[in-house]
């Protein structure tokens, strides 16, 4: 199997760290909802945790997607 | 046709040439100004002068007074007051220059033709290892030795402890990496996908010259206009949350620091 085809073969493989993503963030809001619906008025208060919440669980997706774009674009 | 590289948008370019300095035993520094540095310079610009403009300190603000207002006290009250508390006053011009240093550099980098400085991890991780060196001198001053009470979990059996420690010291350690690789993912992902997107629109629009059923490619051309203009507003979006997002773990980093004797 030459480089390239390898290389290809490797960045798909390192998306499927975005299925967890996309199940955290998906649990995050719901959550979020969830109570914020039951108690609208404390929701506003933990809005900032919302959002860092969902930066930290993004970030987890976003380091698969680096390590894709290193498999893919570093030059052996 | 032109070829489609997506990276090559993040390659640095110099505009001016500068002397190289070398000081024996360290790498020689370029003092070029490249592209990277002409757009922070611009940032640092827009940022100067806003703030110039909106000090004037007019008792009824005028719009450029009210967003400035607006953004201080969303850091110092959401971000410091929030997050550390009354101990985190003197940290606030630190983390609202932080803030609106990514922020507009993230912004810059969304003007056509504009360079993305924040998608060079160079950069990021500059401004990570700054935060955390910050984070750790200001723990040492304020707890002394002390500040290894932050890895080791209390009323957990000795033997435990040890490894948990153990990892809790590790997981500090990776604070750095993943705050300089979340910045410069966020911004690298976004610009990379814009960049495929809009690729399509003339790469379809030529594909579909070709007549007969190609044709088609004229209406997906113009979707994925429709794409590169919806990306564009959440790249908006992110540029303000991955700023936000620095500056608010940057305060949860010395909040454990400041706050460690008692929960605020």
């Amino acid at each position: 199997m030459d480089v390239t085809a390898a290389k290809y073969i490797g960045a798909g493989l390192a998306m499927t760290g975005l299925i967890g993503a996309g199940a955290g963030l998906g649990l995050l809001f719901g959550g979020y909802l969830q109570a914020a619906i039951r108690n609208p008025a404390a929701a506003g208060g933990e809005r900032v945790w919302l959002f860092l919440g969902m930066a930290l669980a993004e970030s987890m997706g976003i380091f698969g997607l680096v390590m894709g774009f290193i498999i893919l674009f570093v030059k052996v | 046709m032109a070829a489609i590289e997506p990276m090559e948008q993040f390659m640095i370019h110099k505009i001016v040439a500068g002397p190289v300095i070398t000081i024996p035993g360290a790498p020689a520094i370029d003092l070029s100004i490249t592209n990277s540095v002409l757009f922070m310079l611009i940032a640092a610009a827009i940022l100067a002068g806003f703030f110039f403009v909106a000090s004037r300190r007019e008792i009824v603000p005028g719009r450029l007074q009210a967003m400035a207002e607006m953004l201080y006290g969303m850091v110092d009250g959401t971000l410091t007051g929030g997050v550390i508390g009354d101990r985190g006053r003197p940290f606030l011009p630190f983390v609202f220059a932080l803030f609106m240093l990514i922020l507009m550099l993230n912004l810059v980098g969304l003007i056509p033709g504009g360079f993305s400085v924040t998608s060079q991890l160079a950069v990021t991780a500059a401004l990570a290892v700054m935060t955390f060196l910050t984070v750790i001198v200001v723990g040492i001053v304020r707890n002394g030795f002390g500040v290894l009470k932050l890895f080791w979990p209390s009323g957990v059996n000795p033997g435990m402890a040890f490894f948990i420690g153990f990892f809790e010291f590790i997981s500090f350690l990776i604070r750095p990496m993943t705050l300089a690789m979340r910045l410069f993912g966020n911004m690298i992902g976004g610009h990379v996908v814009i960049y495929m997107f809009a690729s399509f629109v003339v790469g379809l629009a030529v594909f579909a010259m070709n007549g007969g059923l190609a044709s088609l490619g004229f209406g997906v051309s113009v979707v994925s206009f429709g794409m590169v203009v919806g990306l564009m507003l959440l790249e908006l979006v992110v540029a303000f949350l991955q700023a936000f997002v620095f500056a608010a773990l940057t305060c949860v980093y010395l909040n454990e620091m400041v706050n460690l004797d008692h929960a605020h």
